[in-house]
């Protein structure tokens, strides 16, 4: 069986994935655990889908297989169904309850199902919406939508909420580490119910 | 020694930093381009580094360096190593002083990139060593044992890391970096470096001796290394090694191949003690054919035998279906896990305000039953538009448009290339068009920046890789000098003018040139260019979808009318084409 934790957070290019998994990483070092990630760079970036895995305690290569995360974390409510096979079987799905519609679907005129219809399919597993706009706002910045995911997903993850809310301090900028301290708290409250 | 996370470029360039390196140039390529970028924007550098035009060009000044007696890096792409090859494989000859290590990123599924060859193969071709990783940490470790090597045996060393390397993240132990430069001295010496048929025969003598003491020397370097646990054995290399530890069970022998050439003698000592094995690596089947040489009677699995693809990057996934095709057992079970079908896919696209865009949805109107040759870059994105015929290898616009039209082609030909791309190795087809007399319209898309691959600079910019000003060159001298007599330039977000000069120059005999010249959008932005915002008036909207049509992610529909979101950039393209007026710039705030 496999030894690692195994994190996928998925999303939009330019949504910040690249420094969520940064933190992750660096919240491992910190309890000097080893750590594996991989993640989508170059052009796929442009405003395309992108993925990053992320294996805590992983000593191997950084790929996890599909059926088999422990936890996915959505920053958009379509790229979490996009990637919701990758997810085993009781785990545990965090996903922002909005969407940024693909162009494709005006351009091409591409279906695209109902948001209540994706919570639908997304209730298969054991699912916790977060309205991560709302509270990136109150926390100060539309920006941080990443780390109040990361906020919310921290209670489920085998990370301490010190180490985390110390990697979050030390990877943002300096000028937004306190927006960014109560994104994280904000998003791990609103998590506490479900 | 310290610990830290970081990319598999950052741990490379890092490992450049410790053996130490003197001098680094490349060409921007994914995988391959955040080495240079982490060593050219570090503030305090004991090296010299650059953003080359070229592969080719890279390659040979990293040549001269290494003959200097300094070591040097010289990065790129897998089909960068293309351009760079006729240096690569007489540079094995010539040898080199200094260590030379010759980084190309292979890309196995073609994550970014026009094929999936495998680099491997350019090293057995020109009988120099190869490094192929099979971790972020080993990939650290490699490049300082790399320019040893490299000094060692006066040859190039290829690295090979795969996109599932440099654009992975890891704990890495990071050593100290030196500083201790080098300065570089070229002894002449005619019989080593002036390769006239006299001297390259002994030359190509003195390469094959070497080779033997190479192969018994990576034998000791610790990359290749086995453990005997049973009668069968799986065999790896690279990225995959890491892919089949993670689920090979306890009874299974083990070989890990991470450098080249191989030691015969070594493998076939391994394979005798088993009754059959298994070779697993991505792309070609470089070690299995090693493996298949020396086996003898033990029964060899893999691509050869149709175990595993030839194709495609692998996975812990991936390898087991591998394992059990050829009847291995392994240690994971892998749940049948399909995607949600039929989801509209999210593809990249141009970005909104993108200059590119206006380009495009301009031929198509002024050039309705053109040929679109186009280019490698961000811009392949006009494919979405219905603006690219064919991409094949950088600079092929140009020469793939004068083909068609010297072949009998009587339609239109338009080709569009990028700036980078066009003094990458564009020039020359524009050269060979004109001198051939071909007929066609060249559009040079010019945003100042080598873009998809992370922004870097190029000569069009006016700054070198470290951000010191450097003379921007100018396209309208350069396309005159090929002999283009009618070049204009345009402002692609003023599409009237851009339909206008379009236009002018279809109706003209010979190779036209058109540059379209913006900046690009994301670097706009970095430098605090600010437009201001375009909304639609929603009395106005008539709901006819020019503008949803035009593509742009910053235009949505909803309740029959368009709508423009966040992303907008005030490029205004879309206000020029809304035939209602109904698009206006926001009062500013």
């Amino acid at each position: 069986m496999k030894e690692s934790f195994d994190i996928l957070m998925v999303g939009i290019g330019g949504q910040g994935t690249i420094l969520a998994s940064n933190i992750l990483g660096e919240a491992c070092l910190i309890e000097k655990r080893s750590v594996r990630g991989s993640e989508t760079h170059g052009m796929a970036q442009r405003g395309g889908s992108v993925e990053s895995h992320i294996r805590i305690d992983g000593r191997f290569g950084p790929l996890i297989s599909p059926g088999t995360a422990d936890i996915l974390i959505g920053f958009d409510l379509l790229e979490g169904l996009r990637y919701s096979h990758y997810l085993k079987t009781g785990g545990k799905l965090i996903v922002n309850q909005r969407m940024v519609i693909p162009t494709s679907v005006f351009v091409q005129k591409l279906n695209l199902p109902a948001e209540e219809e994706i919570i639908a399919q997304l209730s298969a597993w054991d699912l916790c919406l977060i309205d991560a706009l709302t509270i990136a706002r109150e926390a100060g910045s539309p920006l941080s939508i990443n780390v109040v995911m990361l906020g919310a997903a921290s209670s489920h993850l085998p990370l301490s909420e010190g180490s985390l809310l110390a990697a979050v301090q030390r990877l943002v900028p300096p000028n937004t580490v306190a927006v960014n301290t109560k994104a994280f708290e904000l998003g791990r409250t609103a998590a506490q119910t479900c | 020694m310290e610990q830290r996370y970081l990319l598999g470029n950052e741990a490379i360039a890092h490992g450049c930093l410790e053996s130490p390196v003197s001098f680094v140039s490349g060409y921007p390529g994914t995988p391959s381009s955040e080495v240079i970028e982490v060593l050219s924007s570090l503030p305090e550098r004991s090296y010299y580094v650059e953003w080359s035009v070229n592969e080719k060009v890279a390659l040979e000044n990293a040549l001269a360096a290494a003959w200097c007696g300094v070591r040097a890096l010289c990065t790129m792409k897998h089909v960068g190593l293309n351009v760079a090859s006729d240096p690569l494989m007489t540079s094995a000859y010539t040898g080199v002083t200094g260590g030379l290590v010759i980084m190309s990123a292979d890309d196995p599924y073609a994550h970014s990139s026009q094929n999936e060859q495998d680099s491997r193969m350019y090293a057995k071709f020109a009988r120099i060593p190869c490094l192929d990783p099979a971790s972020i940490q080993e990939a650290h470790d490699m490049v300082r044992d790399a320019f040893a090597l490299s000094e060692e045996f006066g040859l190039p060393v290829l690295f090979r890391p795969t996109t599932r390397i440099c654009h992975s993240k890891g704990d890495v132990t990071l050593g100290p970096p030196f500083q201790n430069r080098r300065v570089g001295t070229f002894h002449r010496d005619p019989r080593q470096y002036v390769v006239i048929p006299a001297h390259t025969r002994i030359l190509h003598k003195k390469l094959n001796e070497k080779q033997p003491r190479v192969k018994k020397r990576i034998a000791e370097l610790g990359y290749n290394q086995y453990s005997v646990k049973g009668s069968r054995a799986v065999i790896a290399s690279g990225i995959a090694a890491s892919y089949v530890q993670e689920i090979l069970p306890a009874d299974i022998s083990f070989m890990k191949i991470g450098a080249y050439p191989l030691d015969d003698a070594w493998l076939a000592d391994f394979i005798r003690l088993h009754k059959e094995v298994l070779v697993i690596e991505e792309l070609a089947p470089v070690l299995e054919e090693m493996v298949r040489e020396v086996a003898g009677c033990v029964p060899v699995h893999g691509k050869m035998n149709g175990h595993a693809p030839y194709e495609g990057e692998l996975s812990p996934e991936a390898v087991s279906r591998i394992m059990e095709s050829a009847g291995f057992p392994f240690t994971m079970k892998f749940p049948v896990a399909a995607p949600v079908p039929d989801l509209p896919p999210r593809p990249p696209i141009l970005c909104a305000g993108c200059m590119h865009r206006p380009v495009f949805y301009a031929l198509r109107r002024v050039f309705k039953d053109g040929i679109y040759p186009s280019d490698i870059g961000c811009y392949t994105l006009g494919l979405q538009m219905g603006a690219v015929d064919t991409t094949i290898c950088m600079g092929a616009s140009i020469p793939v448009g004068s083909g068609m039209f010297h072949a009998g082609e009587e339609r239109d030909i338009v080709c569009t290339i990028g700036d980078s791309t066009f003094l990458h190795t564009g020039i020359q087809g524009l050269l060979n068009a004109v001198y051939n007399d071909a007929r066609m319209t060249v559009v040079i898309l010019d945003n100042r920046i080598t873009a998809m691959t992370g922004h870097q600079p190029n000569p069009t910019t006016g700054l070198t890789a470290c951000g010191t000003p450097a003379p921007a060159v100018s396209l309208e001298a350069l396309c005159r000098a090929c002999g283009v007599s009618v070049v204009e330039t345009v402002d692609p977000y003023d599409l009237v003018a851009l339909m206008a000069a379009l236009k002018e120059v279809k109706e003209r005999p010979g190779v036209k040139v058109v540059i379209a010249k913006q900046y690009c959008v994301i670097t706009a932005r970095r430098a605090g260019i600010r437009r201001g915002r375009y909304s639609v008036e929603p009395e106005i909207c008539t709901g006819c979808n020019v503008c949803v049509g035009f593509g742009c992610p910053a235009i949505e529909r909803s309740d029959e009318k368009a709508i423009i979101n966040d992303l907008c950039s005030g490029c205004a393209v879309c206000a020029r084409l809304c035939p209602a007026g109904a698009i206006r710039k926001e009062a500013s705030k």
